[in-house]
C-alpha cells in the first residue's frame, strides 16, 4: 500500500526555489559584465547581440550588487537551518559517500545493475550538494575579493592576485551551469514523485503491510 | 486506507503548487516593478539607493592603511589605452596650470578665486614612486608604475578652508569629470601623476598631469586635471550619471 512520507522541509524547499531565480539573476547579470572583458570565453560580437547582452556593463554591475545580499543571505540562512535543524546529516559526505558516488555514476550509466540505497540522498548528491554549497562560498570569496581588491588585498593574494580571482570567480559560475545542466537530467529521471516532494515535501512510499 | 493517502496526497499537491505558482508570479511581479522604477542616473532608484548603501559600508570598511599591493617593476605591463573624452580639446603645455578652487583665503573673503599652480610647483613636492594594479570596470587590469605627487600634499600645501567631504577633479574643458570622497583623495597612493613608466605622460594618457588613485576604478583616475575643487556637495561623476556607482571604490 501507499504512504507518504516526509521528505524536504518547508525551509529546505523555500531556500532552495528561491536560490533559482537569484542565482540566474547573478548569472545573468555577471555576464552583463563579462561582456566588458570576454577574458576566458570570448564569443562574435553577433552572439552577444542577439543574446541582448552587449554595452550594459552599468546595468550589470548594479544588479549583481542588489541581488548579491539577496543570494548571500537566502545561502546564509540555509546553511544556518541545515546545521540548526540537523539535515545537514543526510547532506554532508561521509566516510562511504566517495565509493558509493563511483557506484551511482556506473548505474546511471548503466554499467552497474545495483540502484544506489534508498536513502533520501545518495553519495554522489551528498558531494554535489555540499559541493555546491562551498561553490557558494568560493564565490562569495572571489567575488568579494574583485569587488574590493585594494580593502581585501589578502584575498587576492591567495587566488595569485586580482585577475586569479576573477578567473575563479568566473570558473564557479561555469561550475554552477554544469551543476544545473545535470541537476535537471536527474530530477527529470528520478520522475515526478521525487520533483514533487521539492514543492510539496512529501514523497509516495509503496510498502508492503 | 489507499483512498485517505490519495485524497491526502492530491490536498498537498494542490496546495504546495498553487503556493508555488502565486510565489512565482510575485517573484515576477517584484522583479517586473524593479526594472521599470523611475531611474536615478541612469539606473532605476532601488538599485541606486543600494550602490549608496553598498558605499556606505565600503565606506565604513575603508582603512587608509590598508594599500593597494605594490609590483616589482618586472611586473609592469603594456599600457593600455581607453577614454578620450576630456583629452580632445587643444592643450598649450606652456599654459597649462592646475585650477585650484575652494582653498582658504584664495580670493577676497573666501570668494572662490582659484589658485594657479604650475607643473614646476607639482613637481617641487615630494615625489612618490608606486607600481600598482589599475583596474578597469571593464574587468582588465594593468601594472603601471606612476610618478608623482600626493593629492594629500598638495592639499597641505593649499588648504581648504575646513576639510572638505569631497574632492572633484575636471578635465580642463570640463568635458569630463570625477568625484572623489575624502578619504580616497587623501589616501598615501593617491597620486597626481607626471610620469608613467618611467617617462613624461603621453598627450593620450593624459599629459601633464593625471590621477592616479588605485583605490578605485579607472574611471576615477582623470587624465589631464584641469580643476581640481574642494567642496562639501558631493560632485558629479561623468560615469555616475551614466548608470555606474559613484563610489567605485577599491
Amino acid at each position: 500500500m501507499k504512504r507518504l512520507e516526509k521528505k524536504h522541509p518547508l525551509a529546505i524547499r523555500w531556500f532552495h526555489w528561491l536560490n533559482f531565480p537569484l542565482l540566474a539573476v547573478m548569472i545573468w547579470s555577471g555576464t552583463l559584465i563579462y561582456w566588458a572583458y570576454p577574458r576566458y570565453v570570448k564569443l562574435p560580437q553577433g552572439v552577444w547581440r542577439a543574446l541582448h547582452i552587449n554595452n550594459r556593463l552599468a546595468e550589470g554591475m548594479a544588479l549583481h550588487f542588489f541581488f548579491m545580499w539577496l543570494f548571500l543571505i537566502n545561502g546564509v540562512l540555509y546553511v544556518l537551518y541545515t546545521l540548526v535543524s540537523g539535515e545537514w546529516r543526510a547532506l554532508v559526505p561521509n566516510r562511504n559517500s566517495f565509493r558509493e558516488a563511483w557506484q551511482v555514476l556506473l548505474h546511471d550509466l548503466h554499467l552497474r545493475k545495483e540502484a544506489p540505497p534508498p536513502r533520501k540522498f545518495n553519495g554522489a548528491q551528498q558531494i554535489s550538494y555540499t559541493g555546491v554549497i562551498l561553490m557558494g562560498l568560493g564565490s562569495i570569496i572571489t567575488g568579494l575579493a574583485i569587488y574590493k581588491p585594494v580593502q581585501f588585498a589578502w584575498l587576492n593574494r591567495l587566488f595569485f592576485g586580482y585577475q586569479g580571482a576573477r578567473f575563479v570567480h568566473f570558473a564557479l559560475t561555469v561550475g554552477y551551469v554544469l551543476f544545473f545542466l545535470v541537476h535537471v537530467a536527474q530530477v527529470i529521471r528520478a520522475g515526478w514523485n521525487n520533483f514533487r516532494a521539492m514543492v510539496i515535501g512529501v514523497e509516495v512510499h509503496e510498502v508492503n503491510e | 486506507m489507499s483512498d485517505e493517502v490519495d485524497l491526502e496526497l492530491r490536498r498537498r499537491t494542490r496546495r504546495g503548487f498553487i503556493t508555488a505558482a502565486v510565489a512565482a508570479g510575485a517573484g515576477y511581479a517584484s522583479w517586473k516593478w524593479l526594472r521599470t522604477r523611475p531611474r536615478i542616473e541612469g539606473v532605476e532608484w532601488p538599485l541606486r539607493r543600494m550602490l549608496e548603501a553598498n558605499e556606505s559600508l565600503a565606506g565604513a570598511y575603508f582603512s587608509p592603511a590598508r594599500l593597494s599591493p605594490n609590483f616589482h617593476p618586472s611586473d609592469v605591463t603594456r599600457a593600455r589605452l581607453n577614454g578620450r573624452i576630456g583629452l580632445q580639446s587643444a592643450l598649450d603645455l606652456d599654459a597649462w596650470r592646475l585650477n585650484i578652487e575652494g582653498a582658504a583665503g584664495a580670493g577676497a573673503e573666501g570668494a572662490a578665486a582659484p589658485v594657479a599652480v604650475t607643473l614646476d610647483e607639482i613637481r617641487a613636492l615630494p615625489r612618490h614612486d608606486q607600481i600598482t594594479e589599475l583596474r578597469c570596470i571593464e574587468g582588465w587590469s594593468i601594472i603601471v608604475k606612476w610618478t608623482g605627487a600626493r593629492l594629500v600634499d598638495l592639499m597641505a600645501k593649499y588648504p581648504p578652508a575646513e576639510t572638505p567631504k569631497y574632492v572633484s577633479l575636471q578635465t580642463p574643458d570640463r568635458a569630463y569629470y570625477v568625484g572623489l570622497d575624502i578619504e580616497s583623495a587623501i589616501h598615501p597612493q593617491t597620486l597626481l601623476a607626471y610620469e608613467m613608466n618611467g617617462s613624461p605622460l603621453a598627450p593620450l594618457h593624459g599629459a601633464p598631469l593625471r590621477l592616479a588613485i588605485p583605490v578605485k576604478y579607472g574611471i576615477k583616475n582623470l587624465k589631464r586635471i584641469g580643476t581640481i575643487r574642494y567642496t562639501n556637495i558631493r560632485p558629479a561623476d561623468f560615469c555616475a550619471e551614466r548608470g555606474y556607482d559613484w563610489y567605485a571604490g577599491h
